[in-house]
Order: C-alpha cells, then structure tokens, then sequence
C-alpha cells in the first residue's frame, strides 16, 4: 500500500458502519475516525509500527482501528472482540470495504492471557473500556494482556486521570510508557441518558514500548 | 478466517486442558482472497508457526502438495515455498467450518469467516 495522508486515512475511516445498537454495559462506541486516523498516522510517521507489521486489535468493536491499521499498510491485522453484534459489523466493514489481510476472532480479551498468541504482535492497538460503567479498572486488564502480547509497542486511550497509575503499573509490567498526546473526547449522545448533547472526556493516547529481554 | 490466525487458536482458556492445539479443523466452505506477497514478513513469522499444524491444515483445504509435512531448511531461500506459504497463509478464507478441541471434543464455530472462542461460564 502506498504511503497514505492523515487526510486520505480519515476520510476512509468516516465510511467505517459504527454499532448499530450500542450496548451500554460493554461501552461500546466507535473510536472518533479522526482520531483513530491520528493515532494510526502517529504510529506509522513516528515510529514506523505498522507498515508490513502484525498488528492485534484487543476490544476492536466495529473495527476501527484494524481498518486503519489496514489501510497505513500492515501486513496482517487481527481484531479480537467478544460482542456478536459488534463481530457482525467488523466484518461487513471488511468486506464492504475488501480488505485483505484483516481477520476478527470472537473471544474474551481477558482470556488471552497465556495463550499462543503472547508474543506474536509486533503492535497491539487498542481503544480499551475504560472501565467505567460496574467494570473499573477493564481498561488496565486490558493493557497487562496487550503488553503480553505484543514484541514491540501497544498504543491505547486511557483517561487523562489515571495517568500516574499507569506509568507506575507499566514500569511493573516491563514497558516504557509515554504519553503521546492529550486528546479531548467527543463520545456523542449515543447512550439515551447523556444530560449535555455532547460529552467531552480527556483521554491520554499512549505509546508503551516492550522491554527487549 | 485465514489460516495464519488458526495457527494461533487454541482451546487452552478450558479449564483442565492441557495443550489445546491444534485445534482440528473443518472446512465447509472457503474462498480465495488476494493478498500482497511479501517475503520478508513470512520469513519473520516462520518462527511463531507452527509447521505440523499448517501442514494439517493444507491437508483440509486439500492444498497439501504445495508444502512439505516437515519444514525445511532455508526456506528464505526457496522464493517457491514461499509463495505456497503466503497463498495457504493469507490466500484461504475459511467462511463455515469448525475448530474442535482435541482433548475435550468441544467444538467452536466458524461462521462468516468468523472463529467464535468464546467459552461458557462452566468451562472457564
């Protein structure tokens, strides 16, 4: 795949079917396309993580991001989500779209802990729950599996306010975490009790590099 | 489900399973995809397949002959073998079958190109 624009990426990324009825209990929402084209140009401009990579999308819903690693050129994409729902759509993504070498296995993130596929991904991306709604602290259970899981780097979105805790656990876990940048979330009424129309969170986007051991 | 993902499913989260792989696989539909043969990521991945596996797997989707039940020494170099790796990798779409475990018999569903791992509370 030729190099891609942010531009280009984004504007592929808005033709990305969002959940169709999001459920509230798994926060389920799509990834914004511009920051998900951001985030996938980042990796790739800066750190050269996903051109001809294998790349593993944990929680990867309707797929954003896969499809946007796709799209930057990886070799070898795949999404894990547990939602069947979610599944149907990725795939219709994929298929509307036809991408090759993108593939979505329906599973529980939290049980590929110890599994063949520790170790495999050069990148793990990830937009985690953020562990708000009766399942606290999903979001750094799915950042120790990603860091299994990966040989080279895992970026994800974790809330601005955690920000000392995880560069603590990561420390613990054997990566270098920085954060990359600060974002300003627009989740839009896609829950029906939202008060404000729009709800804007601080999400830090994350780079953690795997200890070489 | 391309075969490249099969080779890293196993059915090991079961509790009381021991190894969990391979998984035993059936194919009851499949298609052919394209897909940009690049060399250099196949070579990298060698280590992380598992050979046994993906020969068992060729065996399914009756492409068998294109690559040898042993692997071989230098593959980097056979540019042959390699392309018969890259199209049985990521050239072969399974869309209906099944992965079976083969130590408790429990069976996952492929369906719409999708393996679906999920387990219930009981087996966890």
């Amino acid at each position: 795949m030729a190099r891609l624009k942010l531009k280009k990426l984004e504007e592929y990324l808005q033709g990305v079917d969002g959940f169709e009825q999001p459920k509230i209990l798994l926060e389920q929402y799509p990834t914004p396309p511009h920051i998900a084209a951001c985030m996938i140009h980042h990796m790739q401009s800066q750190h050269k993580d996903i051109e001809g990579k294998l790349v593993g999308d944990l929680g990867c819903g309707c797929g954003m991001l896969s499809i946007g690693a796709t799209f930057m050129g990886a070799q070898l994409t795949v999404g894990f989500e547990l939602d069947g729902d979610a599944v149907d759509t990725f795939r219709g993504n994929v298929q509307d779209m036809e991408l090759p070498n993108v593939d979505c296995v329906r599973s529980d993130v939290l049980q590929l802990a110890g599994s063949k596929w520790e170790k495999t991904f050069d990148t793990v991306v990830m937009n985690p729950p953020f562990g708000t709604k009766h399942n606290a602290g999903m979001d750094m259970r799915f950042l120790e599996i990603a860091l299994k899981l990966a040989t080279g780097a895992v970026y994800s979105l974790h809330k601005t306010s955690t920000r000392a805790y995880i560069e603590k656990k990561a420390l613990e876990w054997g990566a270098r975490a920085s954060v990359v940048a600060e974002l300003r979330y627009n989740i839009d009424a896609s829950y029906k009790f939202h008060k404000q129309k729009s709800k804007d969170i601080e999400v830090d986007f994350w780079r953690f590099e795997i200890s070489k051991n | 489900m391309k075969l490249s993902t099969y080779n890293f499913l196993t059915s090991m989260a079961i509790k009381g399973v021991k190894v969990g792989f391979p998984l035993k696989l059936t194919i009851n539909k499949k298609e052919e995809v394209e897909s940009e043969f690049n060399p250099t990521f196949i070579e990298r991945l060698l280590p992380k397949l598992d050979w046994a596996a993906i020969y068992g797997a060729a065996q399914v989707a009756e492409l068998a002959d294109d690559i040898p039940p042993t692997q071989p020494e230098n593959i980097g170099e056979n540019e042959l073998l390699l392309q018969k790796l890259h199209h049985l990798l990521f050239e072969i779409d399974v869309l209906e079958g099944q992965l079976e475990c083969p130590e408790t018999g429990r069976i996952f569903p492929i369906t719409d190109g999708i393996p679906n791992m999920l387990l219930n509370e009981d087996e966890v």
